[in-house]
Order: structure tokens, then sequence, then C-alpha cells
């Protein structure tokens, strides 16, 4: 796969059908199908659902919050709608997206292979999900206050229905590893003749650390949540101090999955990263090793660094000494992919299009969420901001300045292989630009009130902070007209976009080898590979 | 798993032993030896638990990968005892 | 996989058959140390607050194990010990394309799971009968989430390995493809591995 290789108009694997894989229609071609690409999408049409239906929360709880009294919602529709907001985005949303929806959909591709390993599992794991859904649904009849995070004894004793909702994520983590499992078997047997390890894309890389983690830490929130529910159902105590239980303990478990699943939502974004720079900057990625191994050293070292969302609940002296010294192990490899990719960039060939933009927005500000999270690592600061809203900034500028970007950034990028229709430049900047300004506006400010003070979760706050958090609402409508402008031209590129040529990027990877959209056995032949994904030229002389 | 595994005789023999580590650890609980009792007990349970992953799981067989899979969960079962330890012991 | 089953699923997927057999039988096996991995991990939520309150209450512990039987949990573990042994010798047996022999021993299997379960239902009954339920205190909420949520593997695998017999009647499995009978004796292997683990911890030096 050398560059000279771009066949220009000339899929290396063309299509039989212009529609590739999407032309079986109706409900039950896509409810029964073992295709990983129409489950990749129907994963996609699902998370992205639920972003929205989040979002919505995001903003009703922003309104609230333009006045420090008890206005416009009371007190527990609040306490309900911060909840919903951050369970909805944090598990149908922004676990899943990437990993299940964008990996589904490329991992095969990006490897030269048919499908995944067990493709009826994968059909399994959606439905799996789409049932933990329908149950967290049912749970809303006595909708949850507990924040995302359950925490013990509150969550024992609130007469919202924890029980249920905690099946519902039982069954999503189920899906999730399912998904994992998958994705591991698949990347580890099903990679076309000749695609060693050092030539795998780093998206590749980057899911398989994700598939990692997904494997590894999701059972254990699956038994914190069941716990969790026989605490409530059979009157079971590890939780309850009242029985001897310790409520740290649940912490202990619950941030045992919670924060490795952080890099869940983060590594597949940086995956999307290192294929889109070097693509729109014409140049080999630097440091293709560096970026690799970090991918599995971030998966590993995640796991040993939990400790440090609890710093104040009463943990130990020792064990808070050692979990913040840890922390500080995790920005190693982070800031390792961070360099690499600015190396990439440099004397390059760099066009701004719509996923490049995303992409650099990406590197921006998840150096901001990344650096934000060393001052939380360190044991006296943390103490200082903790139950802030620095934490809130923190972690959006990580979840969305992260995750999010990376995934628009997959998006804009994959969408004329997904669709085989060209998204529409016009509308892509424009939206990107509100998205960016409306995101810094919202957020920084809460970098702000945090420090001075302001602390997060409660639904009324002294009249000092009323002042930026106006700022703040003012900015989450900036935010909000970028993505539903990012989403009108979505629409618009299904079913106006003009037709996507087989590789319009003039990518090297094996995804762009094939038509667009790829044909649902995806290659007419299972190509041999003979060199790595990222031989860009160079500057053009 | 490519080619047949200890055979018949070397399944019953795993499983003598099996139930013959089951009966002294039984009659080893019933002598107090303090903390030594949860160490024998851990060790034959060890040792059986071993057994059967060697032999009726073939693990003995398979290749190095599948051990891999095998084994690092176990490395994330002691990390996230320890990392609790490290908080409930010393508070 | 078989030429046979993955005609069907060239049907089902208007897919080519996307795995050779040798790739598919290596895949099933890594997916099933992948799945076992995660089972550890779900048990090990359990065992994490063993160790922690056994450290925390020592007496505790100690007094209530003794409330345990420990000849029936030392019967069930020959039981379910011996069930092992009949899936692998069910294995041995289609390996040499011997599926009455893999019946026989399926069916062996199904009945000592059930014997195990019957057994655990008796012991159930004691304790709930003396007012001991999971809610009494620490160690019976230890012992009746790790037994209860082992047996219902238990009872996942009885699902199982009867859907292995069944289709092993109708003549899916032979002397050349079999992973799903191998997939399914690893799971119930494991099941018998956490049980050996649970029967001292619990029964013996609680």
């Amino acid at each position: 796969m050398r560059e000279t290789m771009w066949s220009g108009e000339r899929p290396l694997n063309g299509n039989a059908s212009p529609r590739g894989y999407l032309e079986e229609k109706g409900f039950w071609a896509w409810a029964y199908t073992l295709d990983h690409k129409r489950i990749g999408v129907m994963y996609l049409y699902t998370t992205l659902f639920f972003f929205l239906v989040g979002g919505v929360f995001a903003l009703l709880i922003r309104i609230k919050l333009m006045f420090p009294g008890q206005h416009i919602f009371t007190n527990q529709t609040y306490n309900v709608m911060f909840t919903m907001h951050g369970a909805l985005m944090i598990f149908l949303f922004i676990i899943p997206a990437i990993p299940s929806g964008l990996g589904n959909f490329f991992i095969p591709l990006q490897i030269g292979a048919r499908d995944v390993a067990f493709p009826r599992l994968n059909l399994m794991s959606y439905w799996v999900f789409v049932a933990g859904i329908v149950v967290i649904l049912f749970s809303l009849v006595r909708p949850m206050d507990t924040g995302w995070t359950f925490y013990t004894p509150y969550s024992a004793r609130t007469s919202a229905d924890v029980t249920v909702l905690s099946f519902g994520i039982f069954l999503i983590g189920m899906s999730s590893i399912l998904t994992g499992l998958n994705f591991l078997v698949t990347i580890h047997k099903l990679r076309a003749p000749g695609m060693t390890w050092h030539r795998m894309p780093l998206f590749i890389w980057s899911m398989y650390a994700t598939s990692i983690i997904q494997v590894l830490a999701t059972p254990v929130v699956g038994i914190t949540f069941l716990l969790l529910a026989m605490e409530r159902v059979l009157g079971v105590g590890f939780f309850d101090p009242a029985k001897g239980g310790d409520p740290i303990l649940f912490q202990h478990f619950f941030w045992f999955y919670s924060h490795p699943v952080v890099y869940v939502m983060i590594l597949p974004a940086m995956g999307i990263i290192s294929e889109v720079i070097p693509v729109f900057s014409r140049k080999p990625i630097f440091g293709y090793k560096a970026i690799a191994y970090s991918s599995v050293a971030i998966a590993l070292f995640g796991f040993f660094v939990w400790g440090h969302h609890m710093f104040v609940t009463g943990m130990s002296g020792t064990a808070a000494i050692i979990f913040s010294l840890l922390t500080y192990s995790v920005a190693i490899p982070t800031a390792i992919k961070v360099f690499n990719w600015l190396a990439t960039m440099y004397r390059g060939s760099i066009t701004f299009e719509s996923p490049m933009l995303y992409a650099l927005t990406f590197i921006f500000l998840f150096v901001v969420g990344g650096l934000t999270g060393m001052y939380l690592g360190a044991l006296g600061a943390d103490i200082h901001v903790h139950d802030t809203y620095f934490i809130v900034a923190h972690f959006h500028y990580t979840m969305v300045g992260g995750t999010v970007m990376g995934l628009l950034a997959g998006l804009h990028f994959w969408f004329p292989k997904m669709t085989g229709r060209m998204l529409g430049e016009k509308m892509a900047r424009p939206a990107w630009l509100l998205m960016f300004i409306g995101f810094n506006v919202t957020f920084f400010t809460q970098f702000i009130l945090g420090f001075e003070g302001m602390p997060r979760r409660y639904a009324e706050y002294p009249a000092q902070y009323q002042a930026l958090n106006i700022v703040s609402t003012v900015g989450s409508w900036v935010l909000a007209t970028g993505v539903l402008i990012m989403f009108a031209n979505f629409v618009r590129g299904l079913f106006r976009g003009a037709p996507a040529p087989p590789n319009p990027w003039k990518a090297l990877s094996l995804d762009w080898q094939t038509g667009s959209p790829p044909p649902t056995e995806n290659f007419r032949e299972i190509p041999t590979v003979t060199d790595w994904p990222y031989g860009y030229a160079g500057r053009q002389t | 798993m490519k080619e047949h595994g200890p055979g018949n005789v070397g399944y019953i023999a795993v499983w003598a032993a099996l139930v013959v580590l089951t009966a002294a650890t039984v009659a080893v609980s019933y002598v107090h030896l303090g903390m030594m009792n949860i160490v024998v007990a851990l060790l034959i349970a060890s040792v059986k638990a071993s057994l059967v992953a060697l032999f009726f799981m073939h693990l003995r067989r398979e290749s190095r990968l599948v051990w891999g899979f095998a084994l690092t969960p176990v490395f994330f079962l002691v990390l996230i005892i320890a990392g609790t330890l490290s908080d409930t012991l010393f508070r | 996989m078989s030429g046979e089953v993955t005609h069907k699923e060239a049907a089902m997927t208007g897919h080519e058959p996307h795995m050779d057999p040798a790739t598919a039988r290596e895949a099933a096996t890594l997916g099933i140390w992948t799945f076992l991995a995660t089972e550890v991990l779900l048990f090990g939520g359990l065992f994490t607050a063993y160790v922690i309150f056994r450290i925390k209450y020592p007496r505790m512990f100690y007094e209530d194990h003794l409330m345990l039987d420990r000849v029936l949990g030392a019967v069930n573990t020959i039981v379910l010990i011996g069930s092992s042994l009949t899936v692998a010798l069910g294995i041995s047996a289609i390996r040499k394309g011997k599926v009455r022999l893999l019946r026989m021993y399926l069916s062996f299997t199904i009945l000592l799971a059930a014997t195990f379960l019957g057994i655990k239902y008796l012991e159930y009954t004691e304790k709930f009968s003396h007012g001991l339920s999971p809610g009494t205190d620490i160690f019976f909420s230890l012992y009746f989430m790790l037994t209860g949520l082992h047996g219902i593997h238990v009872l996942a695998g009885m699902v199982v390995l009867g859907a292995v017999l069944y289709l092993a009647g109708k003549g899916k499995y032979s002397e050349s493809y079999h992973t799903p009978v191998e997939i399914s004796g690893l799971y119930w292997h494991f099941v018998d591995l956490v049980w050996i683990y649970l029967f001292p911890l619990l029964y013996l030096v609680g």
C-alpha cells in the first residue's frame, strides 16, 4: 500500500451494486442482520439518539442554573435531570458510540476481514443493548436522583427505582463485554494475510486496548450493581454501615470499572485522531509504535488509578498517596500520543476539511482536559477543587472536547464510506465553529466557577456565581445550535449529498480500498497487505 | 486442542487426585492450625484448580496466547483486592 | 466450523464463509477464554468483599462458618468434580467421533449438576428455617451471594449442556466438528473451578 497505489476513482475491490451493503431494505433485513456494518450503523443511530436526549437534559440543567434559587424546576426535578443527563450520556452514548458504532463498522474493514469473529454474538450484543435501554426506560417510573455514580448509602435507600436501573445497566454492560470479546478475537484471528501487528491501523490498536478494558473492567461494575440491587431487595449489607458493611467499598468497585472506562471512552477517539491526522497532513504518522503501544499502556495504567476519585471519601492516607502517584503514570502515554500527532503535522501539507477541524479541536480541548486532570491527580489541589465545577469542566473537556470531538471527526471522516454520499463542507464548517465557541464558553467558565468554589450537583447556589453561570448557559445555546446544524448537515448529506468516490480523502488504509458504501462481503477478494497504512508521500514539492 | 487429550485414563487419574485432595482439605479443616488453616486450604484449592485447568481444560496444550488470556484476569483480580486493601487496611 | 454450518451462515448473512474451520476453532477457543476472564472478574468483586470483610470480622466468619454443613459441602464438591470428569470424557469421546458416548456422558453431567443444585436447595431451606438469610450478617450475605451466583452459573451450564445434548442427538457433532462441545465443556470446568475455591473459603476456613 504505497501512495502510488491510489487508484483514483477505481477501488481495489469494487462494488457490484452502487448501494453496497445498504442494498437490502426493510426492517427485518436490519433487525436480523449479521453484517457488522449494519450492526454498527444501528448502534450509531441508537447512541446518537441518546446523545440528543442527553443533550436536551443538559440544556434544561443549564437553564435552571441561570438562577441561583429554586426557579423553573423543583430541586428534585433538577436531581433527576442531572442524573439522567449523566447516566444516558455515559452508558447509552459515550461508552458505546465509538467502539460499538464505528468500531463495529471499521474494524473488519481496516484489518481486511469479511466480518467480526462472531457475527451472531455481535447481533445479540446489540439486542441486549436495546433490552438494557428498555429496562432503563422502565426505571423512569420512579426516576433516578442519585447522580450517575449511584453512590451508597443513598442509592440503597432512595425511593427511586435503583434496582431496575441497575439491572438495565447490567444488561448494557453485558452488551459491552460481548462487543469487546468479539473485537479482541477478531483482531487476533481475522487480520488479512500480511497484516502484522505493526501494519495495523492505529484505530485498530486503540480498539484492541479498548476491548481489553471492556472485557476486564465491565464485569466488576456488573457485580457491583447486582450487589446494590440485592442490597435493596434482599437486605444484603456489603455497603451498609448499619450492617457492618462499607459504603466506600462500593466506590472502590464502582471506580475499578468507571475509571478504566473513561479510557473506553477516550482511546477509540484517540484512534480516530491517529487516522485522520496523517491523511489530512499527507505525511506518514510520526512514532507509529509509540502511539500503538501507548494505547495499550493507557489501558493498563488506567486500572491502577481508580482511587483518585475517592481522595475525600475518608479513604486511607496510604491509599491516597499511592493512587495519587500512580495517576501521573497515565499522563505519560497520553502525552506521547499528543506529541506524536503534533510531530506528524509538522511540515505536513495540512488541509482543513471538517474531519481535520474536529481532530485539531480534539487535540486542543483534550490537552486542556488532560492537564487539568493533572491538577486533580495531585492530592492537595484535588481537596481544594473536589466536588466543584472545576471537576465538571475537567471531564467535559475530556469527554466532550475529547471523545465527542473524536467521534465527530470520525463521523465526518467516514461519512462518505458509510453512506456512499459526501457531507457538505459548507454547513460542516460553521457547525464546527459554533460548537467550538459554544463549548469553550460553556465549560471554561466552569473552571473559573469551580476555582471560586461553586460546588457541583446542587440545584441552588449562592448569588455571587450567577454572572458566570449565565455566560455558561448562553454558551450551551451556541453549542446546541452548532450540534443542530451538524445533524441537519448529516440528514442533508444522507439524502442530497453528492455520490462519494471510494476514496475521497486519498487515504491508504484498507477501509478506503473498497467501495463507498462497501459491499456486504467488504472485499471481493481478501487483500494481501504488504506495508503499513501510513506511507503518505510527505510534503509536496 | 488439536491432538487428543491426556486420554481417558489420564482424566480418571486427575479426577481421583481431585477427590483425594478434597478429602484432604476437609480433613485438615478439623485440625486447628490457626492462620495456617486458610493457607493450607487455599494451597490445596489452587492445586485442584490447576489440575482442572491444565488437564480438563487442556490448558497444558494451548498456545501462549490462550495462556495469556487465561492468566490475565488473575492478575487483575489480585489488583482489585490489593488496591482496595491499600485503603481498608490503613484506614 | 463444519461445511454445513458455514454454509448455513453464508445463506443467513449473504456472506461468504468468513473464516476457515481451523481459524474458527481457534477463534472460538480464544473467545471462551476471554469470556471466562470476564467471569473471573465478575466473581472477583465478591472475592474482594470476602477478603476485606474477613480481615475486618475474623470472629464473625469463624462462628458463622460452623453453621454451614461441611459434609454436604464436601459431597457437593465431589459431585461437581465428577461432573467435570464426565464432561472431559464426553469431549474425549466426540473427538473420536463417538456421538452416543458423548450423549451418555452429557446426560450424566446434567444429572450431576441437578444433584448439586438439589443439595444446594436442601442447604438453603435448612438455613432459611433457622432464620439465616442474605440479610443476617456480612458472612451470610457473602455465603448467599457467592453460592447464589455460582448456582445461577450451574443452572446456565445445565441449559447450555442440555442444548449441546439436544444438538448432538440431531447429529450436529462429529470427529471433525465439535467446537460447541469443547466450548461448553470449558465453561462447565470453570463453574467447577469456582466451586473449588468457594468450598474451602465458606465451609472450611470461614
